[in-house]
C-alpha cells in the first residue's frame, strides 16, 4: 500500500472548509463505469452482427424480463456477502420456494396467498438455520450453506417426487410476466424496485453502514458497539427471505416448478455479484453494479447464442466471468486478500 | 564485579576452553539511528547467560542478527567454539551452527499433537517417505523422561497448559540443536519465555534449562525479570540504548545494581508541575476488575485526569482497558461512570460501555480500531451515524464535512475524507481514529499503546489532542509500556505486576526513568506479596 507522507504540504492538500470539493477524477470514473461501457460495446457488436434478431424490441424486452429472477437472486446474495458471509443455499431456497408454491397451490388447492406465505416463511427458516450453524457453532458460512443447499435440494426432490409440477394459479403468472409496461414484463420492475431499495439501504441507512463494517472488520465493528452476530443473522435471514420471494417470481415466470432448473442460478448470481462489485461503487458489492453485471452477462450469452454457438457457452461465460470478475476486483483493491469467514 | 568481555577473564570450567558463542564489534544501524553500537558478548559452554535491557535497548535486534534476520554493519565478528562463522548469517546457517530459538509465541501448532510438533522441523526440511510413528513416540517419551517431564507425546498441544507448551518448544529446540552439532553442544536462545507463566511453571522451566546446560549446551535467557535472571543465569549482559552497559556475574550482583545498569545513571530532569486532582470529582470508579491476566484491580479516575497504566509484559496493565470496555471477557468487577449505574464487567458488551460514555481505542490499528479499506469519512462516522439521519436517510454531505473538520482540528494529513484509511501513515491513521472517538465526547477514553508506530511529529499532535480533551473534562486511561510517553502526558501512573497495581506514581515522581525503574522493581515486590 502506498503511504501518504506527512511531510506533504498541508495547505495544498487540505481544502479549506467544505466549500471546495475533491477534483473530478477520470480514473475513478472510468473504473466505476467500465462495465457499463463494456455492456454498451457488447450490445453494439451484437446489434451490428445480428440487427434484425438482436435489436428487436421483442428480444430486448425478453432479455430484461426473463432475467429479472437472476437480478433478484443476485440482490439477495449481496446482503450476506456485504456482511462477509457466503450463502450458497440461495438457489436451493429459490427452488424450494417455487416447489412449495406449486405443491400447495397446484396439487393441494391451497389459495395462492397462503402458499406464498408458507414459501416465504420457509425461506426465513432456512436463513435462521444457516445463521444458527454459522454463528452458534462458528462454522465457516461456505461449509454450512453448501451443506444446507444440498440438503434443501434433497427435500425438493422428495416433495416433488422429482417431477415438474404445473398448474399454478394464473394470477401469479399474470402479475409476473404476462402483464407488461412499455412492453417489459412486470418482473423487471420488481427487480428494479428491489435494486432501488437496496441501493438506498446500503448507502443511506445506518443499518446499511453497520452491515458494511461487519463485513470489513468484525473486530472494529464489535468494538464500535455493533452487535455483530445479530447483524450477520439478519443478513442471512434477509437472503433466505429474498431468495424465497425470487422463487415465487420464478414460479410465476414459468407457471410451474421443476426441481432442478432453479439450481443453475447459483453460479450466475455469484458471477454477477462479484462482477458487479467492480463497477458503480468499485470494491463494494452494490445494487446497481449487480444489475449492470446481470445484463452484461445476459447480453453476452443471448448474443452468442444468436450467432449460433451452442448452449455450452453459458457455462463458459458464467464460469469465466466469475473468476475474471474476482481477479478484476482484486486489482481494484490492489490485491488485498479477501476475507470471507 | 562488572566484567568487560573485551578483556579475557571468562569463567572457564576447563582451561583454554573457547566460548560457545563469541560476538565482537556488533553494530546495527536503522536509517540514522544506531540500535547496536559495538556490542560484545561471550557465552561459555554449559552457561546460562542472561540478556537484559529495556524496550528499544537492542536486545531483539541482537537476537535477530543471530537468527540471520538482520544484517549487521561490516566489521562484526562471530565465532562459535573458537571457529569463526560468517556474518551476515546466510539462510539456515543458525541451524547448521547449532543455534536454536524459542520465542514467546513458541511456534507450535495447537491443533497438532506434541509428537507432530516435535517433528515439524524435520518434516519441513527433508522428504521422509515413511515415518515410524511408534519409534518417534518412544524417542520423544525417552527425551521427556530424561528431563523429568511428564508430557504425553500423543496429546494435542492445544489441550496442554501453557507451561507444558513452553517446555515442549524448548525440548524441540534443544533436540534440534543436538542433532545438528557435535557432542551435544549448541546454543539455545530463549526469548522471554516466562511472562505468562505461573510461578510453579517458571520453576519447571528452570529445571529444564538446568538439565539442558548439564547436557553441555549453552542457553541465552532473555527476560525483563531481574529476579528470574538472578536465579537461573550464571552471568548476564545488559544492553542500554544499543550500547553494552555491562556484563555481571548474576549471583553476586544485587537487584539495584541491575536496575542501575538497565535504566542508566539517573539524570533528574526538570518536570513540569502536574496539576492536583484530589479535589476534583471522581469520573470513573473501577472496583475489583478481574479476568485474564488482571487480578482484582480497583481505582478511581477523576474528571479530566490522564492516568497511565504500565508494567512489564504480562503484568496485565495492557489488558485492563479491554476488560473495562467489554472487548475481552472479564470475570469480576464493576465500572461506574459518574451519574450512571455501575456496570458489571462480566458479560459487558462494547455497546453498553459506549452507552455509558466510555470509548476505547485498541492498539491493533487496522485490525480492531479502524477498517483500512474503507474511507476516512466511513471510519469517523461509524459511532455517530444516528446523528446524520435526515428525511432522506444519511446525510453524506454532512458526514464528509464533519470528517473534513475533524481532520483539520486533529491535523490529519492529507485531509481528504474520501481516502482509504490504509493510505495514511500510522500517525495520521491514529489521528483519524482518535477523532472518531473524541467527537463522541466520552466521559472516559481508554487507549492501548496509542503511539506505537507513530512518528515523533504526529505524536505531539496526539498528545495535544489528549490534553485538550482532558481539559474539557474527559478522563483518560493510557495503557503503554513506553515510559517516556507516559511521563510526558500522564497526571498519574499506575504500575502493574502479576495483574495487580503495585505502585502509584504522582506529581514529580512521574519521570521516564522512575517509571521504568518501578516497572523493573515491581516484579520482585509482586513476588514478595504473593509469598506473604
Amino acid at each position: 500500500m502506498s503511504q501518504v507522507h506527512t511531510e506533504s504540504s498541508p495547505t495544498r492538500m487540505a481544502p479549506r472548509g467544505g466549500a471546495s470539493r475533491a477534483p473530478f477524477q477520470w480514473a475513478r470514473f472510468a473504473e466505476s463505469f467500465a462495465l457499463v461501457g463494456a455492456l454498451l460495446i457488447l450490445f453494439a457488436i451484437f446489434g451490428i452482427l445480428k440487427p434484425q434478431a438482436f435489436l428487436s424490441w421483442a428480444n430486448i424486452s425478453t432479455m430484461l424480463g426473463s432475467q429479472a429472477v437472476l437480478v433478484l437472486l443476485t440482490l439477495a446474495l449481496i446482503i450476506p456477502l456485504t456482511a462477509g458471509d457466503f450463502d450458497l443455499s440461495i438457489a436451493a431456497t429459490l427452488t424450494m420456494s417455487a416447489m412449495t408454491i406449486a405443491v400447495l397451490n397446484a396439487q393441494m388447492g391451497i389459495p395462492l396467498a397462503g402458499a406464498v406465505a408458507v414459501a416465504i416463511a420457509i425461506g426465513a427458516i432456512i436463513g435462521c438455520v444457516n445463521a444458527g450453524f454459522i454463528l452458534y457453532f462458528r462454522i465457516p458460512s461456505l461449509i454450512v450453506t453448501l451443506g444446507t443447499g444440498t440438503f434443501i435440494n434433497g427435500l425438493v426432490l422428495w416433495i416433488s417426487n422429482s417431477n415438474t409440477i404445473s398448474g399454478i394459479d394464473p394470477f401469479l403468472v399474470t402479475y409476473v410476466v404476462v402483464t407488461r409496461v412499455f412492453g417489459i414484463p412486470l418482473a423487471f420492475y420488481y427487480a428494479l424496485g428491489l435494486c432501488i431499495l437496496l441501493w438506498y439501504f446500503f448507502g443511506f441507512t445506518a443499518a446499511g453502514r453497520r452491515l458494511l463494517f461487519v463485513g470489513r472488520g468484525r473486530e472494529v465493528a464489535r468494538l464500535s458497539g455493533i452487535p455483530v452476530d445479530r447483524v450477520r443473522f439478519a443478513a442471512l435471514v434477509c437472503s433466505g427471505v429474498l431468495s424465497a420471494i425470487t422463487g415465487m417470481m420464478y414460479a410465476g415466470t414459468i407457471g410451474a416448478a421443476d426441481p432442478n432448473s432453479g439450481n443453475t442460478f447459483l453460479l450466475p448470481a455469484f458471477a454477477a455479484a462479484f462482477l458487479g462489485a467492480t463497477s458503480i461503487t468499485p470494491g463494494r458489492f452494490n445494487a446497481w453494479g449487480s444489475l449492470v453485471a446481470v445484463y452484461f452477462l445476459v447480453i453476452g450469452i443471448t448474443g452468442l447464442t444468436m450467432l449460433g454457438i451452442d448452449t455450452f457457452v453459458q457455462n463458459l461465460f458464467y464460469g469465466g466471468a466469475l473468476v475474471l470478475a474476482v481477479a478484476l476486483s482484486q486489482l481494484v483493491r490492489k490485491r488485498e486478500a479477501q476475507d470471507f469467514s | 564485579m562488572i566484567a568487560d568481555p573485551r578483556q579475557d577473564d571468562l569463567p572457564r570450567k576447563v582451561p583454554g576452553e573457547a566460548p560457545a558463542l563469541s560476538i565482537r564489534h556488533l553494530s546495527k544501524r536503522f536509517g540514522s539511528s544506531l540500535v547496536l553500537n559495538d556490542v560484545a558478548l561471550d557465552v561459555m559452554p554449559g552457561e546460562v547467560h542472561g540478556l537484559l535491557g529495556q524496550n528499544g535497548s537492542g536486545k531483539s535486534t541482537l537476537i535477530k542478527v543471530l537468527a540471520g534476520f538482520h544484517d549487521p554493519e561490516p566489521g562484526a565478528e562471530l565465532s562459535m567454539y573458537g571457529e569463526a562463522a560468517e556474518l551476515p548469517m546466510p539462510a539456515g546457517a543458525a541451524r547448521r551452527l547449532g543455534i536454536a530459538f524459542v520465542h514467546q509465541h513458541l511456534g507450535l501448532i495447537p491443533s497438532l499433537s506434541v509428537l507432530e510438533n516435535l517433528l515439524l522441523g524435520d518434516l519441513a526440511a527433508a522428504n521422509l517417505w515413511r515415518i515410524d510413528w511408534r519409534r518417534e513416540a518412544a524417542k520423544a517419551r525417552e527425551t521427556f523422561a530424561r528431563f523429568g517431564l511428564d508430557i504425553d507425546p500423543r496429546a494435542r498441544i492445544g489441550d496442554l497448559p501453557q507451561v507444558s507448551r513452553a517446555l515442549v518448544a524448548i525440548v524441540r529446540a534443544f533436540e534440534d540443536v543436538r542433532q545438528h552439532s557435535a557432542g551435544g553442544r549448541g546454543l539455545l536462545i530463549l526469548d522471554e519465555p516466562t511472562p505468562f507463566l505461573p510461578k510453579a511453571g517458571v520453576d519447571q522451566l528452570f529445571g529444564l534449562v538446568r538439565g539442558i546446560v548439564k547436557a553441555g549446551a549453552s542457553v541465552i535467557f532473555v527476560s525483563h525479570d531481574i529476579d528470574e535472571i538472578r536465579e537461573i543465569t550464571d552471568r548476564a549482559t545488559i544492553l542500554r540504548d544499543g550500547n553494552l552497559a555491562g556484563t555481571v556475574v548474576s549471583k553476586t550482583a544485587d537487584h539495584d545494581q541491575f536496575i542501575e545498569l538497565i535504566v542508566g545513571r539517573r539524570v533528574s530532569l526538570y518536570q513540569a508541575e502536574k496539576p492536583e486532582f484530589s479535589g476534583r470529582p471522581v469520573a470513573a470508579t473501577i472496583r475489583n476488575a478481574g479476568g485474564g491476566l488482571v487480578d482484582n484491580v480497583s481505582f478511581d479516575v477523576r474528571k479530566g485526569e490522564i492516568v497511565g497504566l504500565t508494567g512489564l509484559i504480562g503484568s496485565g496493565s495492557d489488558a485492563l482497558p479491554y476488560l473495562l470496555y467489554g472487548a475481552k471477557p472479564a470475570t469480576s468487577g464493576t465500572i461506574e461512570i459518574a451519574g450512571n449505574k455501575p456496570l458489571p464487567l462480566a458479560g459487558l458488551k462494547p455497546g453498553n460501555a459506549m452507552a455509558a460514555k466510555i470509548a476505547f481505542l485498541p492498539a491493533d490499528r487496522l485490525g480492531a480500531a479502524g477498517v483500512g479499506n474503507l474511507t476516512i469519512a466511513d471510519n469517523m462516522s461509524l459511532p455517530v451515524l444516528t446523528e446524520f439521519r435526515n428525511w432522506s436517510g444519511l446525510d453524506w454531505g454532512a458526514i464528509t464535512e464533519r470528517a473534513r473538520q475533524l481532520g483539520q482540528r486533529y491535523d490529519v494529513r492529507p485531509n481528504r475524507p474520501e481516502l482509504n484509511l490504509s493510505a495514511l501513515s500510522g500517525g495520521n491513521a491514529q489521528k483519524v481514529l482518535m477523532a472518531k472517538w473524541l467527537q463522541t465526547e466520552p466521559a472516559l477514553l481508554m487507549l492501548d499503546e496509542p503511539t506505537q508506530g507513530v512518528d515523533v511529529g504526529a505524536r505531539q499532535h496526539l498528545f495535544a489532542a489528549l490534553d485538550s480533551a482532558a481539559e474539557k473534562g474527559t478522563s483518560i486511561l493510557v495503557a503503554s509500556t513506553d515510559s517516556e510517553q507516559l511521563a510526558q502526558i500522564c497526571h498519574r501512573v499506575l504500575v502493574f505486576a502479576r495483574g495487580r497495581i503495585v505502585k502509584e506514581l504522582t506529581g514529580a515522581e512521574i519521570t521516564k526513568d522512575r517509571i521504568a525503574e518501578e516497572c523493573l522493581r515491581s516484579m520482585s515486590s509482586a513476588t514478595l506479596s504473593e509469598a506473604a
